[in-house]
């Protein structure tokens, strides 16, 4: 006999699969038109600054108030340890550059420019843009998605570099004005105890993130149902699901980058 | 030519269109007819595969595109079709000139320095001037329709689908449409299928007109055989839009009659 709640289970895996399989077709095809269509270099060059310059203002204050925040604590804490703020440029930069860095600029890129794709293509879809592609010869897959899988991937590990930058400088004015660490020990703190695998590290896990977000925000503006409402649905579904997978493959690239060594 | 065999369509457990079997003929303007969400737009959708069917062949010139088959086979047969869409479907983020040149740039060989001639030539068409340079946001429903329109024939296509045409447009430029429609067959022999709920334009500028109700083709004819059809439904289709049934003497009489009360 048919259970209500197994049922539901079973239609809510049953979508699952379907949504999974769906995903997988559109990244075939992303593949596909990359590598067999011609370069669409104003598209691409217009996502980019979509996707990366107008998410830096928030990636920078996001960022600098981060690296500030962190030198506060850490120093502190070191303070009421060891009498000294201790390693605090070691402390920052090593939490900048393998994960805060990283983690928060793609959160911020998910939320900001992953919800512009997703209300762009989601109302393309809702009004009938994309069936309009195909009669105009044109695959969506190829003038829509691979532009911003290439400004994804190029823009975000960019921004994470700045992001880096600017979070270890918020940290060394606040371990400089409020902690009285002078520049060049923290600085000194940084070159003495890390190296370039650390912002490795971090910056390889860019890539990864960058491309989960071009696809989970593609995916769910090109299934868009149902109008302005259903632009707004996908819209949030896209942002929510980007944000949480960002921390949960944030732990095993990282656990799979530990393991190789980086 | 567009040879239909057997066509199905279902929305999950709803069925749209059910073996539907249909020979559209090189240079016909066919028109197809019939009450909201009876699967009109379905239909032409499903003629250029914008939708997958479940069933059934499209042979559109020899090659079946009702099955399945690769993107790129697929859109060598689309380039074939040009589609004027119910809501007009304009690019926002291109202007007026973007958006009627990007058929050119991608189905034609045309060099780009041809674009604006082409783009000028097409919007006086439809009886636009001076909008190349506006946003889709900047123009009224009627002329982001003609846009739209000057869109779909600026790479002149063999077949061209219109879903609505006249719908939300003002009787002025539903003339302008009307006349642009059968001037296209006339002039470029362009096949045209046409999916309207307005049975005056259908009977009007058609070679063929079809009924589909429930899913299927319930009366498929030319006009003036069309107007004598006995079937209920199109005799009910018709009576709503006042058309009388000219081999029936009374019915001429009674619709006159009802017309002239209405001061018609």
């Amino acid at each position: 006999m048919k259970h209500p709640i197994l049922e539901e289970i079973g239609r809510e895996f049953l979508g699952l699969a379907e949504a999974l399989g769906s995903a997988a077709l559109t990244l075939r095809s992303v593949v596909f038109w990359f590598f067999t269509s011609k370069f669409e270099f104003r598209e691409t060059a217009k996502q980019a600054v979509k996707i990366g310059v107008d998410s830096m203002t928030v990636t920078v204050l996001t960022s600098f108030f981060t690296g500030m925040v962190l030198a506060l604590q850490m120093g502190r804490s070191m303070k009421n340890l060891f009498n000294e703020p201790m390693y605090v440029g070691t402390m920052v930069a090593f939490s900048i550059l393998k994960e805060l860095g990283p983690v928060l600029t793609s959160v911020v890129v998910a939320g900001r420019a992953g919800a512009v794709v997703t209300a762009e293509i989601g109302t393309m879809k809702v009004t009938e843009q994309i069936d309009a592609l195909y009669t105009l010869g044109t695959n969506p897959t190829r003038y829509l998605l691979v532009p911003r899988y290439i400004a994804f991937m190029v823009t975000l590990p960019l921004l994470t570099v700045f992001a880096d930058f600017l979070g270890i400088l918020g940290g060394c004015l606040v371990a400089v004005t409020k902690l009285g660490v002078s520049p060049t020990v923290y600085m000194d703190d940084i070159f003495t105890y890390l190296d370039v695998s650390d912002f490795m590290h971090g910056f390889i896990k860019t890539f990864f993130f960058a491309f989960m977000i071009a696809t989970v925000s593609c995916y769910k503006g090109l299934n868009t149902k149902g109008g302005a409402e259903g632009v707004g649905k996908a819209t949030t579904e896209a942002v929510v699901a980007s944000m949480v997978l960002v921390m949960v493959m944030d732990y095993f690239i990282s656990a799979l980058l530990v393991a190789v060594g980086v | 030519m567009i040879e239909i065999k057997k066509l199905s369509k279902a929305f999950g457990e709803k069925r749209i269109l059910a073996d539907i079997s249909v020979d559209i003929r090189d240079g016909e303007l066919f028109s197809v007819i019939g009450p909201s969400g009876m699967g009109k737009s379905t239909f032409i959708k499903c003629l250029m595969r914008l939708l997958r069917p479940e069933s059934g062949q499209i042979i559109v010139d020899g090659v079946d595109i009702g099955s399945t088959m690769s993107e790129v086979t697929l859109a060598k047969v689309r380039r074939s079709f040009g589609y004027l869409f119910q809501e007009g479907a304009l690019f926002d983020s291109l202007t007026v000139m973007e958006n009627v040149s990007f058929g050119l740039k991608y189905l034609t060989d045309i060099p780009k320095s041809e674009y604006p001639r082409i783009v000028k030539e097409k919007l006086a068409l439809v009886g636009l001037e001076k909008v190349e340079n506006l946003k889709p946001s900047e123009l009224s429903v009627g002329m982001k329709k003609r846009v739209s329109l000057a869109r779909s024939i600026a790479f002149e296509p063999k077949y061209m689908l219109y879903d609505e045409p006249t719908t939300g447009l003002d009787p002025v430029t539903t003339g302008m449409v009307k006349d642009l429609i059968t001037d296209m067959r006339a002039k470029l022999n362009i096949t045209s299928i046409v999916v309207t709920h307005d049975l005056n334009l259908a009977l009007e500028i058609s070679s063929r007109v079809a009924m589909l109700f429930n899913g299927a083709f319930v009366e498929v004819a030319e006009p003036d055989a069309f107007r004598c059809s006995t079937n209920a439904t199109v005799r009910q289709f018709m009576e709503i839009s006042h058309l009388p049934n000219p081999c029936d003497p009374e019915d001429v009489q009674k619709m006159n009659g009802y017309n002239g009360k209405n001061g018609k």
